[in-house]
């Protein structure tokens, strides 16, 4: 039967770990590797130790650098025990605090463009010329680096006195538009022609079939599109904080690192900012399979 | 006689085209000579498919040539100076044109499903583009609008030709010297990795979730590391490229390597193929759809990576530096400029890999022509 050994065996925990644990050991090595250099120059340059210094005296001080080329694994997770447990997320020295900053703009972002790219599928679906003169554009945007524009969006928004939130949010909006709207598209068109007659045969108008066929169907199509829409809200909203020199969020924290050379901080942030992504993409992975259980499926 | 919605809408809009001949325009008195007998010829033009007896193909030409000659008519009437909230002529004429457009597109649009012609599917949103650029025109000037905050199409066209030498040092920077090396390798190296570890079910089970999880990371935020790594200059953004380009690529490349049926592979063992002439001869052709779907997605996320890394430190010269300097100089239309060169250089490199693609996997059933 289904025995832990062969679950193990056959699924994808075990290599997932393998994997990650590959890696880890490979970021030690890495770390030891790129920080040696600057570890046995101080060495060279210091009486006591020049000659008499051993390995792992080197790999001792090459994983605990205050500035580290590369930091270790236990660096980061100290560095984020430190900022994220350590002080009250209210203040603005933990990294929570800043996570939550670009979190809300990336949430607000999101929900504003799921509904303009909702909107606008709804449109073209059912006026047929926009369907022919504004999908080929829809598509068309998708391969133009949009996230360019985003220090513009920011700089011309604060010149007319939006600041904060808002514009942060309207990059994520935009971003998350367009997968909405294709995968919008795609979906409320996906009734079957069978399906279609069918409803037809009920005497079902525009707005029946809308409510009782295309509406229900598209939820196969949104959720995917909503996962994509999401994780670009996040890059978004970092994004949107470099321009400024924003005080606040996690691409603040990135461009202020940068800045000072904190190569622990930018790495925390880092993590930080890869977690909020996939619990995101997971939050709505959760919504997706409670709805598709509330419709019946078998998801 | 009976009338039909399409009909009664095209009068209304004919009528209020007469009125705007009669309201005050904000600055000028009347309607310049030429202007006005080009209006009136406009709306004439327009009304004309509304005439049963005219070929479905003439009265869609009439219909564009109508909305093109009122577009002339209202620009030369904001280029005499007319402007302002309280033009209500201008802005009357404005409704109409938004009318007799639409219908234009309607028309050309219903013109190209009946004749299943590729060109025509082009005239709607052409004409949708073109219509887009010349409302910002007519509005960001009439309502006089600050350059600081959105430019008109004008300025930005001078701006590009002003500044053609260091756009094209940026796209060269940028495009040229960042994206398409990190571009290379990045896609590379994940097609190679895909491939080895198809031969290790175990790897593969096991990059699979990682690298679609990966996918979704905002992996554009390595930049600062990239940049302390690899100093300022091109070489940092490559790496940044390659880093974004390498998951899409590794995951498209399993998946589609796994694309293949029983049945099918089992006619490669009937053949007694070797591993090598299946890879090679069934596995990878089937994979190329789900690899030009990667090759796809990567040539944006390339090009986002490249503009952004820069954002975070740059020789000076490339698109993110142009941008960010730029913005900060409040120089917007030049901030304009640069995104019109990367979006036209996003497209044609995404239109390039599209016509590979179809000269590639041309056996691809979203591709044959339906008998």
């Amino acid at each position: 039967m289904n025995s832990l050994a062969q679950r193990l065996r056959d699924g994808h925990a075990l290599p997932v770990l393998a994997i990650v644990a590959v890696l880890i050991a490979v970021w030690y090595l890495g770390a030891i590797w790129l920080n040696s250099q600057r570890i046995i120059d101080l060495y060279e340059a210091d009486e006591d130790m020049k000659g008499k210094w051993t390995t792992s005296d080197l790999i001792r001080d090459t994983l605990s650098m205050n500035r580290p080329v590369l930091p270790a694994p236990d660096q980061v997770v100290m560095e984020l025990d430190r900022s994220v447990l350590e002080v009250a997320p209210t203040s603005n020295r933990s990294l929570l605090y800043h996570a939550w900053v670009t979190l809300s703009a990336a949430l607000v972002g999101f929900g504003l463009g799921a509904l303009l790219g909702i909107a606008l599928a709804v449109a073209i679906v059912h006026v047929k010329t926009l369907e022919r003169a504004l999908m080929p554009w829809v598509i068309a945007s998708q391969t133009i680096p949009i996230l360019a524009i985003a220090p513009m969006i920011i700089v011309v928004l604060g010149s007319i006195g939006f600041v904060g939130l808002m514009p942060k949010a309207f990059i994520s909006a935009y971003l998350c538009f367009f997968p909405v709207t294709i995968g919008m598209v795609k979906g409320l068109t996906s009734p079957e022609p069978l399906q279609l007659d069918l409803i037809r045969t009920y005497s079902a108008n525009e707005g029946q079939i809308f409510r009782k066929l295309r509406w229900p169907a598209s939820f196969a199509f949104l959720f995917p599109s909503l996962k994509i829409a999401v994780a670009l809200a996040v890059v978004g909203a970092i994004v949107g904080e470099l321009p400024t020199g924003a005080a606040a969020g996690l691409g603040a924290r990135l461009l202020a690192g940068s800045y000072y050379g904190q190569t622990v901080q930018i790495w925390s942030a880092l993590v930080l900012a890869s977690l909020v992504a996939g619990l995101s993409v997971a939050a709505v992975g959760w919504a997706e399979r409670i709805t598709m259980r509330r419709m019946g499926g078998r998801a | 006689m009976k009338f039909r919605r399409g009909d009664i809408v095209l009068a209304v809009t004919v009528l209020a085209g007469a009125a705007a001949l009669f309201l005050p325009l904000g600055g000028v008195g009347l309607w310049p000579r030429a202007d006005m007998l080009l209006w009136i010829a406009a709306l004439i033009v327009a009304a004309l498919p509304a005439l049963d007896y005219l070929a479905r193909p003439i009265a869609a030409f009439l219909a564009l040539l109508g909305a093109v000659m009122a577009g002339a008519a209202l620009y030369g009437l904001i280029g005499a100076g007319a402007r302002g909230v309280h033009a209500y002529g201008l802005w009357l004429g404005v409704i109409v044109l938004v009318v007799l457009s639409w219908r234009a597109m309607a028309l050309s649009a219903a013109l190209a499903a009946a004749y299943k012609s590729n060109l025509l599917h082009l005239a709607a949103p052409i004409l949708l583009g073109v219509w887009t650029i010349f409302m910002w025109q007519v509005l960001t000037v009439g309502f006089d609008i600050p350059r600081v905050l959105l430019p008109p199409p004008s300025d930005i066209a001078a701006s590009m030709v002003a500044s053609s030498r260091d756009l094209a040092l940026d796209f060269v920077q940028t495009f040229i010297r960042a994206m398409i090396p990190g571009y290379v390798i990045g896609c590379g190296a994940g097609f190679i990795v895909g491939v080895l570890v198809d031969r290790v079910p175990f790897l593969q089970r096991g990059l699979l979730p990682l690298g679609n999880l990966v996918s979704a990371l905002p992996i554009v935020a390595v930049a600062p590391i990239m940049v302390m790594w690899f100093g300022f200059d091109w070489q940092s953004k490559a790496a940044v490229v390659v880093i974004m380009t390498f998951f899409p690529m590794l995951v498209s490349t399993i998946a589609g390597l796994a694309a293949l049926s029983r049945m099918e592979l089992d006619l490669m063992r009937t053949y007694a193929a070797t591993y090598g002439q299946t890879l090679w001869k069934a596995r990878l052709q089937a994979a190329m759809p789900f690899i030009f779907n990667a090759l796809k997605i990567n040539s944006t996320l390339a090009l986002i990576g490249a503009i952004v890394a820069e954002f975070f430190g740059t020789p000076v010269v490339g698109m993110g530096f142009r941008i960010s300097t730029e913005v900060g100089r409040m120089n917007i239309s030049m901030v304009w400029a640069t995104i019109v060169v990367a979006a036209v250089a996003g497209s044609a490199a995404y239109g390039a890999l599209a016509l590979m693609e179809r000269i590639v996997t041309f056996w691809h059933p979203s591709l044959r022509k339906v008998a």
